[in-house]
């Protein structure tokens, strides 16, 4: 797994919300469906995986959908979870995975012992 | 093929073609874009095509420490090669005998025009949309590739603002291949995941 902390793959210069996860962090998607424009796809609320690598910090989507600015920018994450994890009739090998991006607003940190 | 009253080739607009018509229209008549503005940006994504993406992977395969330099920064690695990819963060994902690799976008249909050109249809069709997430295995097999059963399969569900391509494995039987040669095999599908180059 890459390692790539601190300034983000892709570093931009937006004012933006402090990074509150490093690659290797176990997280759980928010499970909660507001209305507007959301790019946290519903299969994934909910789940628990962890962080592949944090991608930099970009306008909020849900707040630029409404026109406005999306700042402060939220920091954006690739998260890795295991399929047999996310799909209960999942039919392919134990270690495959799906990796989504998602914004650090939609995760939760998981804490020891709370492994689901 | 003739109805029977003779329409000729007449069709009406599509609902969406109807709407860009009028917002074009609109946009044009405000001044915000000038028809030349839009008909010159139309014409650089057709010009885009899957030779760019081929480019950076044959160099991948000869150069290592460009492929380093790829799987590291997708975007800084394809402006070192001389390619002009605006406002695209790459992320470049490399097939081995032990993980293949296949990109979607299951909200849209986001995808790394700037290197492979325009999406093809089925990649935004609900059907691969919604099933390669959840059977990738038997979605590769309908388009012919059938992956290994010790391979592990990562899918890559393209959401926000980062662009995913596949690097695929350098077929055995090229070692004496130069980098024209080899871009040529490279397909479009190769670097999406749903297939393999094959000589």
């Amino acid at each position: 797994m890459q390692e790539i902390a601190g300034t983000g793959q892709y570093p931009t210069r937006h004012p933006s919300v402090p990074t509150q996860f490093a690659p290797g962090d176990r997280v759980r998607v928010r499970a909660t469906a507001p209305l507007g424009h959301i790019r946290t796809p519903f299969y994934i609320r909910g789940h628990v995986g962890m962080i592949e690598r944090y991608c930099g910090a970009y306008p909020n989507p849900e707040e630029l959908a409404q026109m406005r600015d999306g700042l402060p920018a939220q920091p954006l994450y690739r998260v890795r979870f295991l399929q047999s994890d996310v799909w209960p009739d999942y039919a392919g090998r134990p270690e495959d995975t799906i990796d989504i991006e998602i914004f650090q607003h939609w995760l939760e940190r998981l804490d020891e012992g709370m492994v689901a | 093929m003739s109805s029977p009253q003779d329409l000729g080739n007449y069709q009406a607009l599509t609902y969406f073609q109807l709407m860009e018509v009028s917002l074009r229209e609109l946009l044009v008549e405000k001044g915000v874009v000038t028809e030349d503005a839009v008909n010159a940006t139309v014409e650089d994504m057709r010009q885009r095509g899957p030779e760019t993406g081929a480019r950076v992977v044959a160099r991948a395969w000869v150069d290592a420490e460009f492929k380093r330099q790829l799987l590291d920064n997708g975007t800084r690695a394809c402006e070192a090669l001389g390619i002009d990819v605006p406002a695209l963060r790459l992320v470049v994902i490399e097939n081995t005998p032990q993980v293949h690799n296949v990109i979607v976008c299951t909200l849209c249909s986001c995808y790394p025009r700037m290197l492979l050109g325009l999406p093809p249809e089925w990649y935004k069709s609900r059907n691969y949309r919604s099933r390669v997430v959840h059977e990738p295995r038997v979605v590769l097999e309908e388009f012919g590739l059938r992956i290994p059963a010790a391979t592990a399969i990562h899918v890559h569900d393209s959401t926000a603002d980062m662009r995913y391509m596949v690097l695929p494995m350098r077929p055995a039987g090229t070692e004496d291949w130069d980098e024209a040669r080899l871009a040529a095999i490279v397909t479009r599908d190769s670097m999406i995941g749903v297939a393999v180059p094959n000589l």
